[in-house]
């Protein structure tokens, strides 16, 4: 290498990491000012120049959130009806997506195109009589109202398909030949093999039922079944002022969100790459 | 389960895969088909706060739901600003997803899964807590955004209360929510580009702009007018940030078409006037949808 291209190497990877660093930081700063701000004394971060970092960290608006205004129960709430729907979720599109890739009935390529149109119309254009459906089925302001519209997604089953057309064909023959029946197939043959797109199916479902705020919104009337994206935004209504108040109830929603996130990434992403290519 | 006989494969009634299918197609129809078409008799309707007491009170009405509503200015506002929102959101969400993607995709770089880890945080947070984060972000005294703007010498905006201002807060919000989903997107494509490519232009004398401009932006053009496209159809429904951070105002100027019709259909419980708007916006991402059949190349959707 020449010195003159060594110096361009050089330059290049300096301002690499300068735009990292930048992007990196914009990417971050909201996130940990919410952090930061939540363990700040009330009124800190009204202040001008803002604060950056609390002086005396508290744990004051933690204990107001969980004491007097019942966050933990919001918190529950939302973990019950993302955990109901992400296992629903699983039993219901993993086992359509693998007929869908490899079991043969009539009119299942049809079926299967009519569903891929239906990707293309938006959620809310059924929102208003579905919400006449949930209140003749006695649902409003019920967790089945939100869990059960959530259940199948077609999605869902987009991304179990893909997966599953890879497995050979040889080896359900293989057992259907051994007499196993076609349920049993799919338990023990099909389930083990897919897993990691069920596990990216779970992840997905998990959060995005977690973070869903206008279907909720719609449904749940009663302030004590609120999920935790509904509460917080009923909450700022009221504490409009209280911006660290507020600021640890938004990291009380987002933290459990990112730690899954973080620890199940790999699943995640393959769920994006995967999704995208169809 | 009936005795399986060994060879022959068995002929039931219903063929098995039905079986498998049933739960979800039937969620599906019941859940999803039924109500969108369900929708289309609703906005032929004057379905009001009476007839979700007693639905016999509902009448068809013909298209006077659809005349009224495209006679109402507030109608024509929000198409307005939803289209502002996506032509404009759109293309600046997906630039910085692809500089995010060269980024991380860069060969000298080091700790490329945790910056991808890093850009792709906020995606994954939940936007009603992050959008109430950018409420105090926005604050026109205390906010750190003016803060930091006021060092490069900006006078104060007042982001969210200034009619001007409150589109553009709410875009430059979404870009920083949304752009780490298609970032992923990039990588992938960048990592089909075959490397021999970005070789024999280098030796043909190319710098490291020249290789951008000729080699990576045509291999990855197709993905990106597809996701383009994509993410501003996503963003045509946009509803949660106004919701959350100004109400659809100051004046309307955030108003979109999805809060236009929860504010018809679900305060006003004007439900069938609610019905033709979720239809124009039906109209709409179909037109959108149609421009994405047109230009997206064979592999992709």
């Amino acid at each position: 290498m020449t010195r003159a291209r060594a110096r361009e190497f050089r330059t290049g990877t300096v301002a690499l990491y300068a735009a990292l660093v930048v992007f990196g930081a914009l990417s971050l700063l909201p996130l940990l000012w919410m952090l930061s701000a939540s363990f700040m004394a009330q009124g800190e971060a009204t202040t001008f120049p803002p604060a950056l970092l609390p002086r005396n960290p508290t744990l004051v608006h933690y204990r107001d959130l969980f004491g007097r205004l019942a966050l933990g129960r919001y918190a529950m709430n939302s973990a019950l009806v993302a955990t109901v729907t992400t296992i629903g979720a699983l039993a219901i599109n993993a086992s359509a997506g693998y007929a869908f890739a490899k079991l043969r009935f009539r009119g299942r390529d049809a079926t299967f195109r009519a569903m891929a149109a239906g990707l293309a119309i938006p959620v809310q254009v059924a929102m208003l009589p579905l919400f006449l459906l949930i209140k003749s089925l006695g649902l409003v302001n019920n967790y089945g109202g939100v869990i059960i519209p959530g259940l199948s997604s077609i999605f869902g089953i987009f991304l179990v398909r893909q997966y599953a057309l890879a497995i050979p064909d040889d080896l359900l023959d293989a057992a259907r030949i051994d007499g196993a029946s076609e349920f049993r197939v799919f338990r023990s043959i099909v389930l083990p093999t897919i897993q990691p797109v069920l596990a990216t199916l779970a992840l997905w479902t998990f959060l995005a039922t977690w973070n869903d705020f206008m279907w909720p919104l719609i449904v749940l009337s009663d302030d004590a079944k609120y999920t935790l994206p509904v509460a917080l935004a009923g909450l700022v209504g009221e504490h409009a002022q209280d911006v660290e108040l507020m600021m640890a109830g938004a990291v009380i929603t987002v933290l459990p969100v990112l730690i899954l996130f973080l620890m199940l990434q790999r699943y995640y992403v393959e769920g994006v790459t995967e999704g995208s290519v169809k | 389960m009936t005795a399986p006989s060994a060879r022959a494969p068995r002929t039931p009634w219903i063929a098995p895969g039905w079986w498998f299918v049933a739960p979800a197609l039937t969620l599906i129809v019941v859940f999803f088909v039924g109500p969108v078409l369900a929708a289309i008799v609703l906005s032929f309707t004057d379905f009001d706060l009476y007839a979700l007491a007693d639905p016999r009170a509902a009448h068809w009405v013909g298209l006077r739901n659809y005349s009224r509503v495209l006679q109402e200015p507030l109608f024509w506002q929000a198409l307005r600003n939803t289209l502002y929102f996506a032509l404009v959101g759109g293309p600046l969400t997906v630039a910085a997803s692809l500089g995010a993607a060269l980024l991380v995709n860069a060969r000298a770089l080091r700790w490329k899964g945790t910056a991808r880890a890093i850009f792709f945080a906020p995606f994954v947070t939940t936007l009603v807590a992050v959008a109430i984060v950018w409420r105090y972000l926005y604050h026109p005294r205390y906010g750190l955004l003016n803060w930091m703007l006021g060092h490069v010498g900006v006078q104060p905006i007042d982001w969210l209360g200034d009619p001007r201002w409150a589109m553009p807060a709410i875009i430059l919000m979404a870009t920083w929510k949304n752009f780490g989903y298609n970032m992923l997107i990039f990588i992938a494509g960048l990592q089909n580009i075959p490397r021999e490519l970005h070789e024999a232009a280098a030796l043909d004398g190319a710098t490291p702009f020249q290789r951008f401009r000729h080699v990576t932006i045509p291999m990855l053009a197709p993905t990106m007018f597809f996701v383009v496209i994509v993410t501003m159809i996503g963003y045509l429904q946009l509803f949660t940030e106004p919701y959350v951070m100004t109400q659809g105002g100051p004046l309307r100027a955030t108003t979109s078409l999805v809060l236009y019709m929860y504010e018809e259909g679900f305060r006003w419980w004007r439900l069938g006037v609610a019905a033709a708007i979720a239809f124009l916006l039906f109209l709409v991402i179909v037109l959108f949808t149609l421009l994405q059949r047109r230009i997206s190349p064979r592999g992709a959707a």
